[in-house]
């Protein structure tokens, strides 16, 4: 499994990439496995207001209908719109090309509650 | 995985294991849902030769002087139509017309008959085929022997010749829904030209102690043809875009054989099966809703139990549902009522809330090129 050390991760399998005061927003690699083919991802609308815990998007595999969670408050800035044709790009490249939203930060200290590598290492084993 | 208690394991679950595959229970059975991947898998049997372990499945022999007739009592296909070495496929009724299961019985003999249900409802089935047995005064002996056969599927293009090399000609050569008694090192196993996928394709079933020998030979074999271990996840997706029903989703107690477009598997004209009456009485009142296959027009796919709308008004329910790997569309099975049961008719899935645009297209969404 790839875990990005400048990432942090949640509980819940969602990373985020902090950016300043924005973040980028995704599932772990642990997550898109356990998922399996993704053939579909809902995403919010630019400007969507989300807070923590809040679902902001939807992740179907084949089998699998999974609701994703935001671990942090904010406002969507941008989705990554190749999702639409290729959701397969969160089973191969779940960091960088299959990334879902980028979001501006309500709270920076939310970031603080967040796992880091060694952390969600520990949570996956 | 560890916390499911008492899961059973098939003959060959060490295997499972060394090919990497991702393990659910299932029936109480700890079974292969993947391997490499559901879409791959799937395509493999669409395109070359996938084999699946089966080996949850139920059987059940019918034996005595009363077998064939009371087969063709259980179930709603005509058992009397066919002849030693062939297979049919129906559903078996309760009294009201409701699906108790559906099957594959094999005519060995008059008076020898194999039933293969589905592993969900095993303990179900031979309850009710054992009281419906001393209910009727038929002279059968029943046995359940699931826990001793092991079943596998080989199935797609190249299933031919794979068998071909096992087993011979013999087997290679039979006809859709023929079935053999062969010789594998001095044990009978059975062989029959069968599937649940859509595609050409054989079952094997075979005592437990064949299992992994008759396995191992079918990858040193199917090596050639490409070969690969299919899941049950697959399994389902192929057989939802060959339209094969699935028990507890597209067929349950709750539903009857011709709405659920099972028509042909129905011979009202025989002299008598458990359920005749009902389904005579459903015939003659008219069918209230029909199952129907669909494909979504907005982006989104179908699942289980998602609602069926018509302008604004609820007219059904999705029984299956998801993105076809092979035809790469979001496609769904479902009840619709009657009246809007026809092709090109514009309805809509509810969608965590939304109501998304879909059509209602003809079936199977798979149909194999002969």
């Amino acid at each position: 499994m790839n875990f990005p050390k400048e990432l942090l991760y949640t509980k819940t399998h969602e990373f985020v990439k902090p950016d300043g005061n924005n973040a980028v927003l995704g599932i772990t690699d642990y997550a898109q496995s356990q998922l399996g083919d993704i053939v579909f991802i809902e995403l919010p609308d630019v400007g969507t207001k989300f807070t923590k815990g809040e679902k902001f998007a939807v992740v179907e595999s084949v089998k699998a209908v999974e609701d994703i969670h935001t671990p942090v408050s904010g406002e969507v800035m941008e989705i990554n719109d190749d999702l639409e044709a290729n959701p397969n790009f969160v089973n191969e490249d779940p960091y960088s090309k299959g990334w879902l939203i980028k979001i501006k930060l309500d709270s920076p200290d939310e970031l603080k509650k967040l796992l880091n590598l060694e952390q969600y290492k520990e949570f996956v084993d | 995985m560890s916390s499911e208690v008492n899961l059973k394991r098939t003959s060959i679950y060490s295997e499972h294991i060394k090919l990497g595959a991702k393990l659910v229970p299932f029936a109480g059975w700890e079974m292969p849902v993947q391997y490499s991947g559901i879409i791959e898998e799937h395509n493999c049997v669409r395109e070359k030769v996938g084999v699946f372990d089966v080996s949850h499945m139920g059987e059940f022999t019918v034996r005595g002087p009363g077998a064939a007739d009371f087969v063709n009592f259980l179930i709603t296909n005509d058992f009397s139509k066919i002849v030693p070495g062939q297979a049919i496929y129906s559903p078996m009724l309760y009294e009201d017309g409701g699906i108790v299961d559906d099957l594959l019985a094999y005519r060995k003999s008059e008076e020898d008959i194999l039933l293969v249900v589905n592993a969900s409802n095993l303990d179900k089935d031979f309850t009710w085929i054992t009281d419906l047995a001393k209910r009727f005064n038929f002279e059968v002996t029943l046995g359940n022997i699931s826990d001793s056969i092991s079943e596998f599927a080989v199935q797609g293009p190249s299933a031919e010749k794979v068998m071909h090399e096992l087993f011979g000609e013999s087997v290679s050569g039979l006809g859709f829904f023929r079935f053999l008694e062969v010789k594998f090192n001095n044990h009978d196993i059975l062989v029959s030209r069968t599937g649940y996928t859509g595609e050409d394709g054989f079952e094997i079933y075979m005592e437990n102690h064949l299992a992994l020998e008759i396995w191992n030979q079918l990858f040193s074999i199917g090596k050639a043809f490409g070969i690969q271990p299919i899941g049950l996840a697959a399994r389902d997706t192929l057989r939802f875009e060959a339209k094969l029903m699935l028990y507890g989703n597209d067929i349950t107690k709750d539903t009857n054989p011709l709405e659920a477009g099972l028509k042909w598997t129905v011979k009202l004209d025989k002299p008598d099966f458990c359920g005749k009456e009902a389904l005579l009485k459903i015939k003659e009142a008219g069918l209230t809703r029909r199952l129907v296959g669909f494909e979504m027009v907005d982006r989104g796919i179908p699942r289980h139990d998602y609602k069926i709308f018509k302008d604004n008004n609820e007219i059904g329910f999705v029984t299956s549902g998801t993105h076809a790997p092979f035809l790469k569309k979001n496609l769904g099975l479902g009840y619709v009522s009657f009246e809007h049961r026809k092709k090109g008719t514009e309805i809509f899935i509810e969608v965590r809330g939304r109501l998304l645009k879909a059509v209602i297209v003809a079936t199977p969404f798979y149909k194999r090129k002969k």
